[in-house]
């Protein structure tokens, strides 16, 4: 992608050629000028699409009426444009713009290309499952995906085998619907596992098997390129309009980010101990304890959790107070405390340096960012901690053993938070957490919430309507989802407020 | 006849030989350079050679066949292997930068071994063979033969005699050489049926419906599973092999009703009247006959083998050094009545080169005189002609013409279509 360098303007009347298909493979990158703001726009607005997609993948089958419904109005909401409508150019530029845009934030690392290949693959699979059948054959051509589809006669002839051959294939499905001829090397899922006719070197594959095809071709591109942009990022990173976008991109959350105070001083230091072994999630918990037993922390331990016991309400003073009575036990003094480490948790809450006021980490920032490494007791216990090690602590904490195999079946499928959703279920003896786990402080409110049989929610929701007046700030309880995100847009950069 | 004569101690001597009067390098070189249309084909190919001692030494590359020639005379390998084209002249990948040294190509190979079969065969067991059970080769060359041509579309097939006991496949086809890891090793599993190791009873299992490929591979099996089996593995013949066959079916069910065993013809019924089967109607139990056909003859793969771009695999014309015996080409249209124990020891074909030389050899001898080099390798094309290698050379020659034939068939295709004239 050349950026930012050379930029064609477009011409109108180009317009329908540039996309002529709803879908595209994302072949070639845009090549006009647009504003930062659109800029912005449009990467935040495709990364909450994607963020639905891969929430909606993992708490809904695939396919079902609820999953199809939810994420069609995602999709529309994408798409939706709040003056009078918006043209199918428009939403063709913004879904190859957007694409663009995320690539660039996606591409650095392993982590983050798995993650953006999977949503986007899903995504497309969606989208080219809802197309008219004409449509995909349509799609095909146009991407030389040189798929020929067998004559009737063919199909005829070979009827029998087709149907002994793949899978939901009837008579009159072979008749009616198209049949594709694709080279075999095209087709190793279905060749290996002898889902598929063979013939000359050649898979016959059912209409509705296309998509496979076509994601596995999809799959390699998007995996080719991505591996090219990251090759091309310093450069791109160099521009210091993009650049601190870029990287807040790439660790963004789409939700409520906890980092206006609610219940300041409700909580009294006394009651974290057993507030760690109720309420907080694993992550918190395992620092805690670690705090705890060797009366220190490491950097990035002490940001995870002292931005979370922000979150839950604790006060600056409270905060230097549990600290410093911490490393106090150990090998600091209180006058080393104070010279170094006072400092960081004030920094921690916006009374040092640029006095940015700290938000708490995601669970996407503590799942993808700064991964433990020997003597690190931060990051997410479920993608970082070694299975076995996992499987431990949780017997230790008493959960069972059917409901630890259930936490590790999540872990290997490489659901960290619905594991920790599901820790939660089986810590507070709740078949189903009612929420879509997002944040620790999310899973410290909702928890608290329950053990208090509701009572803390007005509470919660008259401070909300007091800080309403303050833009930055969006409060609403529990539920993180991108409704609420979306009047967050507001202001573009509170909501980078991440660090 | 011939085995009798083979020492394994005469290797050293009759190697030397061999590598200088009957291999044939040309037709082997002919075969590797593919043509020529790949640069460097034959260059950055990998052999790998195990010498006298268990020597053994990889990535040996050569530029020409003489060099092939000079190198094997001089070393003489008691192995050779054959393995990928790389990115680089193999001999020289220290002196490449470190992971730019790739293997690129290979042919796509099968390795079909009959220890494998231990489970099933009553005859023999480990290395052995014998006309008894040298029958599943012939099932596990047809059944993959035919998959290969007309399932996948590959047109030039090796099959290779192992030398002991098994049978190699070597696909040569441009495709095919292209292949990547995944491919390889989904086709290694497409041809795969019989699944699972000493823990696992019942090793095949058929659930509706059955794929084209399975009922073609039946078909073969059916041919041949009155002698091979019945007769020949004797698999109902006693009360012991009964129960192995039944212990398959056991988890599926109780009682056996009868199958027919009449008189002095023996003829089978497998369609087992197990009632309990019946009943149940449980999935998988109505194929158990098809099932057990397959799980005592299908072909056993060993995936490993098939699947690595750089897998070494046992070279054509190699010497078995146990058996002596000359890892030579089968003839498809000759295989029901290939039998292992006739091919050509080394020690054999050695001795059939001293005997008194027939009148066409004297006048060749003239013509000699005149070209050193020439009569060099008129020689040796004469001298394994006399041998019974000669008609396993000829098979590989076939081979190798109708590969030709398809070249020039692309190349003239690609010219039409560049309209070049």
């Amino acid at each position: 992608m050349q950026f930012p360098g050379r930029r064609k303007k477009l011409i109108g009347s180009s317009q329908n050629d540039l996309y002529d298909h709803c879908l595209q493979f994302y072949g070639q990158p845009p090549l006009e000028n647009i504003s930062l703001t659109e800029f912005e726009t449009f990467a935040v607005e495709r990364l909450k699409l994607l963020k639905t997609v891969e929430n909606l993948g993992v708490s809904c089958v695939k396919n079902s009426e609820q999953y199809t419904k939810k994420l069609d109005a995602e999709i529309s909401k994408f798409f939706f444009n709040k003056e009078d409508g918006i043209s199918e150019y428009e939403k063709r530029r913004k879904d190859h713009i957007s694409h663009f845009i995320l690539r660039l934030a996606y591409c650095q690392t392993e982590d983050l290309r798995r993650w953006f290949i999977q949503q986007e693959m899903d995504l497309f699979r969606y989208r080219f499952n809802d197309l008219h059948s004409k449509h995909k054959t349509d799609f095909l051509h146009k991407n030389n995906l040189k798929y020929e589809t067998v004559s009737a006669e063919e199909k005829k002839s070979l009827q029998d085998k087709l149907i002994a051959s793949s899978y939901g294939l009837s008579g009159t499905k072979v008749e009616e619907h198209d049949v594709y001829k694709v080279p075999f090397q095209d087709a190793l899922d279905l060749v290996r596992t002898r889902k598929v006719y063979l013939l000359a070197g050649n898979a016959y594959i059912p209409h509705h098997e296309i998509v496979t095809i076509v994601l596995n071709d999809f799959r390699t591109r998007l995996s080719k390129a991505l591996a090219m942009t990251a090759r091309s990022l310093p450069a791109v990173q160099s521009d210091e309009r993009l650049q601190p976008l870029l990287s807040h991109l790439s660790h963004a959350y789409v939700g409520q980010d906890y980092s206006i105070q609610k219940n300041i001083g409700k909580i009294s230091l006394e009651q974290i101990d057993a507030l760690s072994g109720k309420s907080f999630p694993l992550c918190m918990r395992h620092l805690h304890k670690a705090l705890r037993e060797n009366h220190h922390l490491r950097h990035g331990g002490r940001m995870q959790y002292g931005l979370f016991l922000k979150g839950i309400g604790l006060s600056l003073e409270q905060a230097l107070q549990f600290w410093r009575s911490e490393f106090v036990k150990g090998k600091v003094d209180a006058d080393k405390f104070d010279k170094a480490y006072a400092y960081s948790v004030r920094h921690m809450f916006g009374k040092e340096g640029k006095r940015t006021d700290y938000t708490p980490y995601s669970c996407m920032k503590v799942i993808l960012s700064n991964p433990p490494s020997q003597g690190d007791y931060h990051g997410c216990p479920f993608r970082h901690s070694d299975p076995e090690l996992l499987k431990q602590k949780l017997q230790n904490y008493k959960v069972s053993p059917s409901g630890t195999n259930q936490i590790l079946e999540l872990v290997k499928g490489m659901h960290y938070q619905l594991a920790c959703q599901k820790y939660f279920e089986l810590t507070h003896n709740v078949e189903d957490a009612g929420f879509s786990l997002n944040h620790p402080n999310q899973y410290f409110t909702e928890s608290q919430k329950l053990l208090s049989g509701g009572r803390d929610i007005k509470k919660e929701v008259d401070m909300s309507q007091r800080s309403q007046e303050n833009p930055a700030s969006v409060t609403r309880p529990s539920q993180a989802n991108s409704k609420q995100a979306h009047e967050e847009m507001g202001d573009l950069d509170s909501f980078f407020q991440d660090e | 006849m011939s085995t009798s004569d083979y020492d394994p101690a005469c290797l050293p001597d009759l190697l030397p030989l061999y590598y200088r009067r009957l291999f044939p390098f040309s037709q082997y070189y002919r075969w590797l350079s593919y043509g020529g249309v790949s640069k460097n084909y034959f260059q950055n190919r990998e052999f790998s050679f195990t010498l006298k001692d268990d020597i053994y030494v990889r990535y040996q590359s050569f530029t020409t066949q003489n060099e092939l020639e000079k190198e094997m005379q001089k070393m003489v390998p008691y192995k050779i292997d054959i393995g990928a084209v790389y990115s680089h002249r193999p001999s020289q990948h220290n002196a490449v930068k470190s992971g730019t040294f790739q293997a690129l190509e290979k042919e796509l190979v099968f390795d079909i071994d009959m220890t494998d079969y231990d489970d099933v065969r009553r005859c023999c067991s480990a290395a052995d063979i014998c006309s008894k059970c040298w029958t599943l080769m012939t099932i596990a060359i047809r059944i993959l033969d035919r998959a290969l041509r007309e399932d996948f579309g590959f047109h030039h097939l090796l099959w290779v005699y192992s030398g002991r006991r098994g049978v190699h496949c070597w696909v040569c086809d441009d495709a095919a050489r292209k292949l990547s890891v995944a491919a390889r090793s989904a086709v290694a599993e497409y041809l795969s049926l019989v699944k699972g190791g000493e823990e696992t009873v019942r090793k095949v299992v058929l659930s509706d419906p059955i794929h084209p490929f399975i009922n073609h591979s039946l078909s073969v099996v059916e041919r041949y599973f009155q002698q091979y089996a019945i007769v020949d593995q004797d698999i109902l013949g006693s009360k012991e092999s009964v129960d192995k066959v039944l212990a398959v079916l056991s988890p599926l069910c109780r009682q056996m009703k009868s199958f027919t065993r009449e008189g002095s013809s023996v003829s089978y019924d497998l369609h087992f009247s197990c009632v309990s089967v019946k009943s149940n109607s449980k999935k998988g139990g109505q194929y158990f006959d098809k099932e057990i056909m397959l799980q005592y003859c299908y072909p056993r793969l060993d995936v490993n083998v098939s699947k690595g771009v750089n897998h070494l695999l046992k070279s054509p014309f190699s010497v078995h050094p146990k058996t002596g015996r000359i890892s030579v080409p089968i003839d498809l249209k000759e295989l029901d009545t290939f039998d292992p124990f006739e091919v050509p020891t080394i020690s054999l074909i050695c001795e059939e080169l001293e005997k008194p030389r027939a009148e066409e050899a004297e006048e060749d001898d003239m013509k000699d005189k005149e070209n050193e080099q020439e009569a060099g390798e008129r020689r040796r094309i004469r001298d394994y002609k006399r041998t019974s290698l000669a008609k396993y050379v000829k098979v590989f020659d076939r081979f190798l013409e109708a590969m030709a034939r398809s070249r020039k068939g692309e190349m003239l295709k690609k010219s039409d279509l560049q309209k070049d004239f």
